[in-house]
């Protein structure tokens, strides 16, 4: 458990090195190409630290704006608090705030950059379709994120994937913008304004990918991690494995989700392409969970 | 060097008898804070028991050897409580059982079982249950943590120092541990 913890604070620092790395690089690339001297890397190198901080102090805020989440009221959803309430006396840990996220799709998800800053967010639809046991064994799950500082690694590359990803749209919208004004006001120029347009394009291409193989790296073998986990805590398998199973049958989409927190919920919450073919292969490679079917039999086993 | 040698011996004993005594106290402190939160879960369920004895009364007023039964049973646990864990752990499993009792009651009462006010206290009285068993494990895994740190070799040569005695666990129902029976 403590090897755990240890190893995503570790990760946690390389992904923020490798951010900053990353935008640095971007920034000398358009310094070497414009020639606009220093003041570019200063620049970059102010925004990237002053990005890495707050998703440091900010990403739990964030990854629960993006989910459009509400803080669950104690009287309105008793049970839900007194289930965490209980989850977390027996793991240990302080209660985090919990949140109500207004969508039929079943799912949860933890985000906070450590116990004492965890927030935990459920569906509505997961409210309706789970039995107390149920319940009790995503919420346990969803805890033993916030236990093993998986949260922190997640919501670290929430903020950090979404600002590559503004950055990618930022570099296209210049790419355009740029090319109208050139031909018409500004012919000399020109020159200055094609290497942001092949920077652009290039960002465009490259971001998807760093984005997905960052959530991939990211994922996949801690949702199983966090079953075995929350086993610890429950004693009670039969609860997460029929709520796995529930969730392996129903085919809702999680519409609250984005590309960028679906490594973050319980069970993916993008539409699965269709199981045939290559380009399915090449999906389930980029694929942010195991298949439930594979947790699920993990979890017999114990 | 040999000198150097000796005196890095010394300071590795030493550095290791700091830690040792540490982590003792550490885990004490742990114990003693995951017994207090039992306590906690206890004392809520104490208070739970008379609005939910008066609840079911208003509906199945004839089955008072039940409420009885759960009345006594919450005294004598109260009565108990503050002599240790080990005392306590009889009085608590028997109201945990007499409580089983009266919600199976309540199962024959559809008007019952239709009252918020009933279904409120059920709820909280579910949550407290699991809430003293949650506690119960986290104290049992801690007093299990302390234990073995003050038997083994050779944190066991600090457990004197640091005033770390061998604590009780808060142990279950012996029925609660044997396979569940279903009847049909």
């Amino acid at each position: 458990m403590y090897d755990q913890v240890n190893s995503n604070k570790r990760r946690s620092a390389l992904l923020t090195l490798g951010f900053v790395a990353f935008v640095l690089l971007i920034a000398t690339v358009v310094q070497y190409l414009m020639g606009v001297g220093p003041i570019a890397f200063v620049i970059a190198a102010v925004f990237a630290i002053g990005s890495a901080f707050l998703s440091y102090w900010k990403s739990d805020s964030i990854a629960l704006a993006m989910s459009r989440a509400i803080p669950a009221d104690p009287s309105e959803y008793p049970r839900l608090h007194n289930l965490v309430d209980g989850l977390c006396i027996g793991a240990g840990i302080p209660k985090p705030r919990v949140f109500i996220v207004e969508d039929s799709a079943p799912n949860a998800f933890a985000t906070g950059r450590n116990p004492e800053h965890g927030a935990i967010a459920v569906t509505t639809g997961l409210l309706n379709l789970m039995n107390r046991v149920e319940l009790e064994g995503v919420l346990a799950h969803e805890l033993s994120h916030i236990k093993n500082y998986d949260t922190l690694v997640n919501t670290l590359a929430v903020t950090m994937v979404g600002i590559i990803a503004l950055m990618s749209d930022f570099a296209i919208r210049m790419m355009w913008w740029g090319g109208g004004r050139t031909k018409r006001d500004n012919r000399d120029n020109d020159s200055s304004f094609v290497p942001i347009a092949i920077l652009g394009f290039i960002l465009l291409l490259v971001s998807p990918i760093i984005a997905r193989a960052m959530q991939f790296a990211i994922s996949r073998r801690r949702e199983s991690l966090a079953d075995a986990s929350a086993i610890e805590i429950t004693r009670f398998p039969p609860g997460l494995i029929s709520a796995l199973e529930k969730l392996r049958d129903d085919t809702t989409v999680t519409s609250s989700a984005s590309r960028a927190t679906a490594h973050m919920w319980i069970e993916s919450p993008l539409a699965r392409v269709d199981e045939e073919g290559k380009l399915s292969r090449l999906n389930r490679l980029f694929d942010t969970h195991p298949p439930l079917e594979e947790r699920i039999a993990a979890l017999r086993e114990m | 060097m040999g000198v150097i040698i000796a005196i890095a011996v010394i300071v590795l004993i030493g550095l290791f008898l700091v830690m040792a005594y540490n982590g003792l106290i550490r885990l004490k402190n742990k114990v003693d804070a995951a017994w207090a939160q039992v306590e906690v879960q206890l004392k809520r369920r104490y208070d739970l028991i008379p609005n939910l004895v008066e609840t079911v009364k208003g509906y199945a007023a004839h089955e008072k050897d039940t409420f009885e039964a759960v009345v006594a049973a919450r005294n004598s646990a109260m009565t108990a409580s503050g002599s240790g864990p080990a005392a306590q752990s009889g009085a608590e499993n028997a109201l945990s059982g007499t409580l089983k009792s009266l919600f199976a009651l309540s199962e024959a009462y559809p008007d019952l079982k239709a009252n918020t006010n009933f279904l409120n206290l059920q709820e909280e009285l579910t949550a407290t249950e699991d809430k003293i068993a949650y506690s119960r494990q986290f104290y049992n895994g801690a007093v299990q943590e302390l234990n073995t740190k003050i038997q083994v070799f050779p944190t066991s040569l600090v457990a004197g120092m640091a005033k770390a005695t061998a604590r009780e666990y808060f142990k279950t129902d012996e029925a609660e541990r044997g396979p569940v029976k279903v009847q049909f």
